[in-house]
């Protein structure tokens, strides 16, 4: 019993929790801009897949590992694109087209892979993002090694909250976005595109949906795997309610999730078997579906969320 | 750029945007045989042949088309209502794991009796999966696509605990499957020595029902009118959620089928990969078929098809079989444009 108490003052515990936040926090981010605008990104699951494969992908041939990165984001800002574009001028279902492009992005991912690595039978290994222990800081206990001894990627993971928070509430752009998930005529009444704004909206989303698959390549492990996003895409919308459509509140969602993620796996070691192994692996789910519930009733949703503007009508 | 309502579609608009939307799928799948480094009407010509070109290869498609109709259906009839069921795999995935249960021997009765039990208790357990999520969704307003989307991986964690567990075959060699179900429990074949079971026919039969359902109740219409505008439905007295409750428990159960089919009539006993998302290739089917349910059954021989069909060749031409894949997910896309573009006009400004 002690011994499952005194994991959580570990630095190895709260270092693996920062890790497995990363890339919920890339995708939370991604997808919580979309929403702001009033997009539902269900293509995230596929376009985490694509992400995380054109990353590793490009510093596999021989790139830079930032170049795989901003390849990821590309990728990710042309899925974003074509979401885009199906949902907000011939504003299709929001839903099914999501679905559909999560379809098309790992299907899509896997049918490449396959024709560019048609011999490989395990995947290849890249040198993937090392950690960087930030001078001085490092030396605060338990902290320290947490927060400061991470890739930059990780980094970059902190950076996109302070710089989307700021960004949503600091600037026009920023009230621009929110505001066409509010109320898109009185958006469109002084003048700006609505399709405009959700479009570009939902394409950075989605390049960092991509760059938070990149991680997973490029940061944690060092090639690419079938099924590697394993539903973190789904959790990220969770986490995106679950954070109340707040950048601040959506990060320590993401941390709180992943801590705990990291905890069970310890737990999972120190009852050694007593416990099937699947019970431990459900619980990041029951957990998403347990935050939506107690979240949900006070929880409000950008207004014009998953509603198609038209102009000229109210 | 803005759209108009169309105030007739026309027949031709009817007959031409879904052409184009196959026509733009077969294009695009082409410039990607040609990236693979194959000829694009070779390719073709062995994917049709390997779905249709003979009474083999018909009877495969067929059989794959079978759990297909049922989670087309599960799929059509939620989507009708709004009800974004995304869980068609989990409750495939319990359905069989029900069939398992009863059928491998914790039961005896004759098949006349055994079979129409395991069907009933199959429909209600997928009923109650999709319960949760429609009373989380009208009690609490949580949102039913992820709720149903995160029971997809709980509930395949779930089977695989059974699998290592209580439902483990003893005789398995320490494979995770369950034992086959007894004889009485399976389903027949409907060709001699082929693998095309009853299973098909249950499931041309569900779709007749589920239309006579959407077409000719009280409840298909009230379905409808929840699915098109759930405040007017509301003001003209009908008791949304009840309906969304009973539109998830049909739905749920019509899921659930397709994993009774699967065992009892292909696989015979239960493993992990049962389904290849046939869960997920449902909401493709459904939404082909413009969630009519007699269309799902045509929609769902024509993704089968194409499921087996490039099987058959990337196996001579040394294309990734994904090809299939990426061709369901982007008619998929190309199709819902087509249905708009079918109903309203473009201008531009």
């Amino acid at each position: 019993m002690t011994e499952a108490i005194e994991i959580l003052f570990t630095a190895s515990f709260w270092v693996a929790a920062i890790r497995i936040a990363s890339p919920l926090i890339f995708a939370t981010m991604g997808e919580l801009i979309c929403e702001r605008a009033g997009v539902l990104n269900l293509g995230i699951e596929g376009i985490m897949v694509a992400g995380a494969f054109t990353g590793w992908f490009t510093v596999y041939m021989g790139g830079d590992l930032w170049t795989g990165v901003f390849v990821a984001a590309m990728t990710g800002a042309m899925f974003g694109l074509l979401h885009g574009f199906l949902t907000v001028p011939l504003g299709l279902s929001q839903h099914v087209t999501g679905i559909g492009i999560t379809l098309l992005a790992s299907s899509l991912t896997y049918f490449t892979y396959r024709i560019l690595l048609p011999e490989v039978s395990s995947p290849p290994k890249i040198e993937p993002f090392e950690p960087f222990a930030v001078p001085l800081l490092l030396d605060i206990p338990v902290l320290g090694p947490a927060l400061f001894n991470q890739t930059p990627l990780t980094y970059l993971a902190y950076l996109t909250v302070a710089v989307v928070a700021f960004v949503l509430y600091r600037t026009p752009v920023g009230v621009a976005v929110r505001a066409v998930g509010e109320n898109p005529s009185a958006v469109e009444a002084q003048g700006i595109s609505v399709t405009a704004i959700r479009i570009g909206a939902v394409m950075a989303g989605s390049a960092l949906m991509a760059i938070g698959g990149a991680f997973l390549t490029m940061s944690a492990f060092n090639s690419f795997f079938f099924e590697m996003i394993n539903g973190r895409g789904w959790i990220a919308i969770a986490l995106v309610v679950f954070g109340s459509w707040r950048p601040g509140k959506a990060l320590i969602g993401a941390i709180l999730f992943a801590a705990f993620d990291a905890y069970q796996i310890r737990l999972q070691q120190i009852t050694g078997g007593v416990i099937p192994y699947q019970i431990f692996l459900m619980m990041p789910f029951v957990l998403s579906i347990v935050a939506l519930v107690v979240v949900a009733r006070r929880a409000t949703y950008p207004k014009a969320l998953m509603i198609p503007y038209q102009k000229g009508e109210r | 750029m803005r759209l108009e309502p169309r105030a007739a579609t026309s027949a031709t608009a009817t007959v031409l945007w879904p052409l184009a939307a196959i026509a733009a799928t077969v294009v695009f799948s082409s410039v990607l045989v040609m990236i693979a480094g194959a000829s694009p009407i070779t390719v073709f010509y062995l994917v049709f042949k390997g779905a249709a070109g003979s009474q083999f290869a018909l009877v495969e498609t067929l059989t794959r088309a079978t759990p297909l109709i049922f989670t087309g259906l599960a799929v059509a009839v939620a989507f009708r209502a709004r009800l974004w069921n995304i869980g068609a795999e989990a409750q495939l995935y319990l359905g069989a794991v029900m069939t398992v249960v009863l059928g491998t021997g914790a039961v005896t009765l004759p098949s006349a009796g055994l079979i129409p039990l395991i069907i009933f208790v199959v429909m209600l357990t997928g009923a109650l999966a999709l319960l949760g999520p429609a009373i989380l969704k009208t009690r609490f307003g949580v949102d039913e696509v992820v709720t149903t989307l995160l029971l997809n991986f709980i509930v395949i964690l779930f089977v695989s605990m059974l699998l290592e567990g209580v439902l483990k075959d003893p005789m398995g060699l320490g494979w995770p499957q369950s034992r086959r179900v007894i004889e009485e429990a399976q389903l027949p074949r409907l060709i001699q020595g082929k693998r095309l079971h009853f299973g098909f026919i249950l499931a041309i039969v569900s779709a007749i029902i589920v239309w006579v359902i959407m077409k000719k109740t009280v409840l298909g219409y009230e379905m409808r009118a929840v699915g098109h505008n759930a405040e007017a439905a509301r003001f003209a007295g009908i008791p949304v959620n009840r309906v969304i409750v009973k539109t998830a428990l049909l739905s749920g159960g019509l899921a659930a089928l397709a994993g009774f089919s699967e065992v009892a009539g292909l696989k015979g006993n239960l493993t992990l990969d049962l389904s290849p998302g046939y869960g997920y290739t449902g909401i493709v089917v459904a939404m082909l078929a413009l969630l009519n349910p007699l269309g799902v059954v045509a929609a769902a021989i024509f993704v089968a098809g194409i499921f087996v069909g490039a099987d058959a060749m990337s196996r001579s031409a040394n294309v990734p079989s994904y090809i299939a894949d990426v061709m369901v997910a982007t008619s998929l896309l190309t199709m819902v444009t087509a249905i708009m573009l079918m109903r309203y006009r473009v201008r531009w400004r």
